[in-house]
């Protein structure tokens, strides 16, 4: 029981990291049905700025929570300037192109905001300074860091406040309408570039905070972490149905619960000495070994993707997604 | 003005010029340094790649983004058939077709939950199938070790025939042949013969209704088109072309671990492909010989043109080369959008929007 609830604990908060990831991919593609490939890297490159203004700060002798409040500070600046220059520069000029043409640009930007990261930031894992320090309370038998509590209170935060802008305020009726149907939201009077490259700079927000969360969490960071999370990111958006905003929410938090129990019970399930008495050679194996594990935890990341595979083929527009008609 | 590519004999003529020029070029990059042939060998490796994925994505208008996983397939079918894993050295001509099945049953396997997936979704499903074709490469040395996870098959046997073996050098008739070389006419051989279904594939019947369901699924259905079978056709044609080019992959290098069979391989694929002009045969292979010859030309350079510009070596040569190949990327892109030889198809429908 411990197990779950710790699992469970660990998935939530990964999975409200995944979830605020997620919103830059669908708020994206809902508007302009583009994969946005590099948005990974602006995490990525949020976390690294967060890092090199933490660094330089640990030793300031700044109480901890403002020391990281200014490193997201100055993350959000540089990341929002990344997606808004990749959105003029790689996209817009390709808006009336075949599909699969910024699908390729946005590769190619990802491989160039990669590399030049790797040119700022060395190849080298970088380790966080560990200056918050760390307060653990007792939840039904698990444990629980005063860092998750805050990584998910504040994703909680943001998606409530996007939702709020996306929902509430003239410029996210703009959003929708644009969304819907860009030549007609024109026609009344909706600025679609303005619109579009205000939804670059939401996500490309929205992803500084997430890598700086990440970074504090995992306490490390590489020019390559946007990559994978980014996969996962993505997973997470199609699967509560791409374009959707709320699906993004749902797909990530289940994403990461799914993947924290399946890591936390693939070994346990696998174990094929629950059967030890189907052949002899089993029943030696286990006399010898006491374990049998078929699949162990390093299966983490398949599970992701089969539970992916799995709702797609039963619900194939995702959790939460409407039937689109499109082509590739 | 005469159109001289309308007189059949200007046609022979160029036929013949091409025809010798692929078969003197061994000899002319053996000069430079063999390593230039292993080069040459990977381009051809890659342009069966693409070609193969051109029939998902170009023809049947699939986006596969996992088609990586069908070359990963082969080239483990080929190095535990024919390699020292399970002590197991069967002839390459009976290892090949088998590891091609194998591959078509996996691109069946990936194309039957997807079948109601479209666009975008197919894109994320065929993009965690290769993620989990890899992962699965590198976890199943345990409990029962099958693939030696991490560290890979080493000592994989190379192609012989006869008395024939491809990777020992020969002298034939006073020429040095060395065994890239071999590998290099093989190569060529499997990709004229691929170039040749991909032609006919085209303007067949099934090429025809791939265009079809590319263009409307709906319609092509409602045209008596069984979408179902086309589809899945598609994906097993598709992922055969991964499945043999992954075969000769083993036994050119000798050893292959999950390493070579990431997701930015099928990435670099797909990239080939709209690069070069997707649905188009010679824009496809166009796109795969710059995207595999220009990283390496750049290898070469960078390091020796930052030297004689500042000295010493600024920055590591792989960064530039990957900045460079990132920005061509773009450029490309924004310039071309339908690609460096786009098909007839793309360009009309281009002229069309852009009205």
């Amino acid at each position: 029981m411990d197990i779950f609830v710790q699992q469970l604990i660990n998935g939530l908060t990964l999975g409200a990291v995944y979830a605020v990831v997620a919103l830059g991919y669908t708020m994206v593609y809902g508007i302009i049905q583009l994969i946005n490939f590099a948005h990974g890297e602006v995490v990525m490159i949020g976390a690294m700025v967060a890092f090199t203004v933490i660094n330089a700060l640990a030793a300031a002798g700044m109480p901890p929570l403002v020391v990281v409040l200014i490193g997201t500070g100055c993350a959000v600046p540089v990341c929002v300037l990344v997606g808004y220059s990749m959105e003029r520069l790689a996209y817009r000029p390709l808006r009336r192109a075949p599909r699969l043409a910024p699908l390729i640009t946005a590769i190619g930007v990802s491989i160039i905001l990669q590399h030049l990261a790797l040119l700022v930031w060395s190849r080298n894992i970088l380790a966080f300074p560990q200056i918050i320090p760390i307060r653990i309370y007792t939840i039904l038998g698990a444990t629980v860091t005063q860092v998750q509590l805050a990584i998910v209170a504040i994703c909680i935060a943001m998606m409530g406040a996007l939702a709020a802008l996306v929902y509430r305020t003239r410029l996210g009726t703009a959003m929708r309408a644009t969304a819907q149907n860009p030549q007609v939201a024109g026609l009344m009077g909706v600025d679609i570039n303005r619109v579009i490259a205000f939804t670059f700079v939401i996500g490309a927000a929205l992803g500084a905070v997430a890598g700086v969360m990440v970074g504090t969490y995992y306490g490390v960071a590489q020019y390559t972490m946007g990559s994978i999370l980014g996969l996962k990111a993505f997973a997470a958006a199609v699967l509560g149905g791409i374009g959707n905003i709320p699906g993004a929410m749902v797909g990530g938090l289940v994403l990461g619960v799914v993947e924290a129990l399946g890591a936390g019970y693939i070994g346990e399930l696998t174990d094929l000495c629950h059967v030890a008495g189907v052949s002899s050679w089993l029943t030696e194996r286990c006399a010898a070994d006491g374990h049998f594990i078929l699949f162990g935890s390093n299966y983490q990341d398949v599970f992701a993707f089969v539970v992916l595979i799995l709702v797609l083929v039963i619900r194939p527009s995702g959790l939460l997604g409407e039937r689109v008609g499109d082509r590739a | 003005m005469i159109d001289w590519r309308k007189r059949p004999e200007v046609q022979w003529a160029g036929f013949a010029l091409v025809a010798l020029a692929l078969f003197a070029l061994p000899f002319a990059l053996a000069h430079v340094g063999t390593a230039w042939v292993r080069i040459a060998n990977f381009a051809i490796l890659y342009v069966l790649l693409a070609l193969g994925l051109n029939i998902v994505v170009g023809f049947a208008g699939l986006l596969d983004l996992g088609y990586i996983a069908f070359y990963a397939v082969g080239a483990y079918a080929y190095a535990l058939l024919a390699g020292p894993h399970f002590n197991l050295h069967l002839p390459f001509w009976i290892v090949l077709p088998i590891g091609a099945a194998i591959a078509a049953i996996f691109g069946i396997l990936l194309g039957a939950p997807t079948l109601k997936l479209r666009g975008d979704y197919l894109a994320i499903v065929t993009l965690g199938f290769g993620e989990i074709v890899r992962i699965f490469l590198n976890n199943l040395s345990r409990p029962v070790n099958i693939t030696n996870g991490p560290q890979g098959l080493a000592r994989i046997d190379p192609f012989s025939l006869g008395g024939l073996d491809f990777s020992r050098n020969e002298t034939i008739a006073g020429v040095l042949v060395s065994g890239p070389m071999k590998y290099y006419y093989l190569l060529l051989l499997v990709m004229l013969a691929l170039v040749v279904i991909n032609v006919r594939l085209q303007n067949s019947r099934i090429g025809r209704a791939w265009e079809a369901i590319r263009e409307d699924e709906i319609a092509a259905r409602a045209m008596g088109i069984n979408t179902t079978n086309m589809k899945l056709l598609a994906f097993a044609m598709g992922a055969t072309f991964g499945g043999v080019a992954g075969g000769m992959f083993s036994a050119i290098q000798g050893f292959i671990s999950p390493e070579s069979f990431v997701l930015v391989e099928s990435v670099m694929v797909v990239c080939m492909v709209v690069l070069g002009g997707m649905g188009n045969i010679p824009g496809v292979i166009l796109g795969a010989l710059l995207l595999s010859f220009v990283p390496e030309i750049l290898r070469w350079t960078v390091e020796p043109v930052q030297t004689a510009l500042f000295g010493r070596s600024l920055v590591e040569p792989e960064v530039i080369r990957m900045l460079i190949f990132g920005f061509a990327l773009v450029l490309v892109m924004l310039f071309r959008p339908a690609g460096l030889l786009p098909s007839v198809v793309r360009k009309r429908e281009l002229a069309e929007r852009a009205q």
